[in-house]
């Protein structure tokens, strides 16, 4: 298990290196000059050389790239042109609520797609197998933006009740109020999501179900409930988790909108600002920033295998 | 021959077996195809003009004049709508198309040469799969400025990186079959075997993806132009009808919250329906768990 933890955390390298120069390119990327364009169109300041050289972009191009991972990893990700503040304290303030986000999105969307997805599989081809695939189809062709935005509108015209939005409470002041403020967020995020698992969920059981030591489990006169949940669901579980764990990028994208419609100071408002800012120095810092949470995540989905498969453990 | 194209027998009445074996997937294509003449001919269906604004009846609910109502410049809604479907279309089909070359053409050489080109090829690959897909496609947006080509260009971009593994994957397939070994004994260059043995066999997958990635695409330009990113106005646009910016006017009239919406759900669906069928009809292995 260590030697495969070494192995897989060895693999990361190439990845980082590569989306570290992905990153690096963004700015050096842009067709024309990024900084004319900057001085013309987003006035920050008036010297194009000042600016060239804050963005580091007076010097040879590997050495560019030497000076800018360096910073990175002594915790340099930048700073705002905006705001003159370092890019990573703003991200630490605002990292938290992307993630309650993400994590509440995640846990609705298992709430709703795992027994969801048991109970089609269980009951193949029956009225309830139905409602569940059309639901799961439904939950993917709803744009989770229309959904929030008829959550603002819709009960605002016909109930007078809106949801608050704009008047963020922050954990410390209120912690329940916090998790609650998140809510409804993270069930527009999470049931795009709910679909995709649950049809996942659905066809990974049915495979499963037909194999011989379920047959030989419902034999031995085992419980429907026991065979069910530990001998089909432990080996339906692990593509079940890739996806969830796949699926990290899309939660951090998705709370962009979410972030946007429910006025909630996370990283994904902070990077809109700074995408219309054209702020590339923050536009750097963020994608770095998330692909390095992808990047772990993939490590950690990898690294519980073991844990749910214990042949993994002995190779 | 590759286990795909036996579903080439498709082509035979290829919507009649849809329709009896798929009856989901051929409503589905029904919808695109609606969807695709909306965007041909739609200056003749719509009532009015994208951009034909009545000043005297704004925000004005569903009526005899205005089927759907109208918006805050006293636009009808409906035109709109069908108007909308042309960024829709224009996207979808360009950005799949363009995504899908890109990828094929990647996934073929990356496949069939395999050893170090393979692995450069598919390490860039999971570099860039570890960005959301939202985020590379604003930030792109953002270098490249809003207008329909630009989001077009990046849509095909992003699908060319992340389909062309798929591709790979189907090209590794076939390429071990008896057929692509005799070909090889034969003597058959990179170029014939590329083009004459190895693609004609992995056209099942492309046109899964193709359909698949749709709705994908619709929804991905939806949320650009609902963030402000896409397709600036006048021309409507699905999802920059349903922006933040005309939220205040959707709390007094909710209908320009609704019908923007339904007609892109209608366009994803219709997508979503279709790739599912083609995607079961077309790959035997998931044939018999229909």
């Amino acid at each position: 298990m260590v030697r495969y933890a070494l192995k897989r955390l060895l693999l990361v390298v190439p990845t980082l290196f590569l989306v570290s120069l992905f990153v690096f390119a963004i700015v050096r990327a842009i067709p024309g000059d990024v900084v004319d364009m900057m001085l013309e169109q987003f006035q920050y300041g008036k010297d194009a050389a000042e600016l060239r050289q804050k963005l580091g972009l007076d010097r040879p191009l590997a050495e560019q790239y030497l000076v800018w991972v360096g910073g990175v990893l002594r915790g340099n990700l930048g700073q705002s042109l905006w705001t003159k503040r370092p890019a990573l304290v703003d991200i630490a303030a605002r990292f938290p609520v992307t993630l309650t986000l993400s994590l509440l999105s995640i846990v609705i969307s298992l709430l709703v797609a795992l027994p969801v997805g048991i109970l089609a599989a269980v009951k193949q081809d029956t009225s309830g197998d139905y409602a569940a695939r059309s639901f799961a189809i439904g939950a993917l062709s709803i744009p989770n933006f229309w959904l929030a935005t008829l959550i603002v509108v819709i009960p605002s015209f016909y109930f007078q009740w809106a949801p608050s939005i704009g008047n963020f409470v922050g954990f410390r002041e209120d912690p329940g109020g916090y998790v609650a403020q998140l809510v409804l967020p993270a069930i527009c995020l999470g049931i795009t999501q709910a679909g995709v698992i649950m049809r996942m969920t659905r066809g990974m059981m049915l495979e499963v179900l037909r194999q011989d030591y379920v047959r030989t489990a419902w034999a031995k006169g085992l419980a429907g409930q026991g065979v069910v949940l530990r001998h089909a669901l432990r080996n339906a579980m692990i593509p079940i988790v890739t996806v969830i764990g796949g699926q990290m990028p899309f939660y951090v994208g998705g709370s962009i909108v979410m972030e946007h419609i429910f006025g909630l100071p996370g990283m994904g408002s902070f990077v809109l600002e700074a995408i219309s800012r054209r702020d590339y120095p923050v536009i750097q810092a963020v994608n770095l920033f998330v692909a390095l949470l992808v990047i772990l995540s993939n490590l950690l989905v990898d690294l519980s295998y073991g844990a749910l498969d214990p042949r993994l453990r002995h190779e | 021959m590759a286990p795909w194209t036996r579903a080439s027998g498709m082509s035979k009445g290829a919507f009649g077996v849809l329709l009896r074996r798929k009856p989901l997937g051929a409503l589905g294509g029904v919808l695109l195809l609606v969807m695709v003449g909306l965007a041909f001919f739609g200056g003749w269906v719509a009532p009015y003009g994208y951009d034909d604004a009545d000043v005297f009846s704004r925000l004005r609910p569903a009526s005899g004049s205005h089927w759907l109502g109208t918006d805050n410049l006293g636009r009808d809604l409906l035109s709109r709508i069908i108007y909308g479907a042309r960024v829709s279309m224009a996207v979808g089909f360009g950005g799949v198309a363009l995504g899908l070359a890109g990828a094929t053409l990647v996934g073929l050489l990356s496949g069939y040469f395999g050893g170090r080109v393979d692995i450069l090829v598919q390490r860039v690959v999971d570099a860039f799969m570890c960005f959301p897909l939202l985020l590379v496609a604003l930030t792109i947006m953002a270098l490249l400025g809003p207008g329909l080509v630009n989001v077009i260009l990046t849509l095909g971009l992003v699908l060319a990186v992340r389909d062309s593994r798929v591709i790979r994957s189907a090209v590794l397939t076939v390429k071990t079959n008896l057929y692509v070994e005799s070909a090889r004994a034969l003597g058959a260059g990179h170029g014939a075997m590329i083009v004459r043995h190895i693609f004609p066999n992995i056209v099942a997958p492309i046109i899964i993806l193709a359909t698949v990635n749709l709705g994908a695409v619709i929804l991905i330009e939806a949320a650009l132009s609902f963030l402000g990113f896409g397709v600036p106005p006048p021309h409507p646009s699905w999802g920059g009808m349903l922006s933040g910016a005309g939220l205040v006017h959707m709390l007094r009239a909710p209908w320009l919250a609704l019908w923007p919406g339904v007609a892109l759900s209608l366009a994803v669906f219709g997508a979503n329906m279709l790739g599912d069928a083609l995607r079961d009809v077309l790959d035997p292995r998931l044939r018999g768990t229909e």
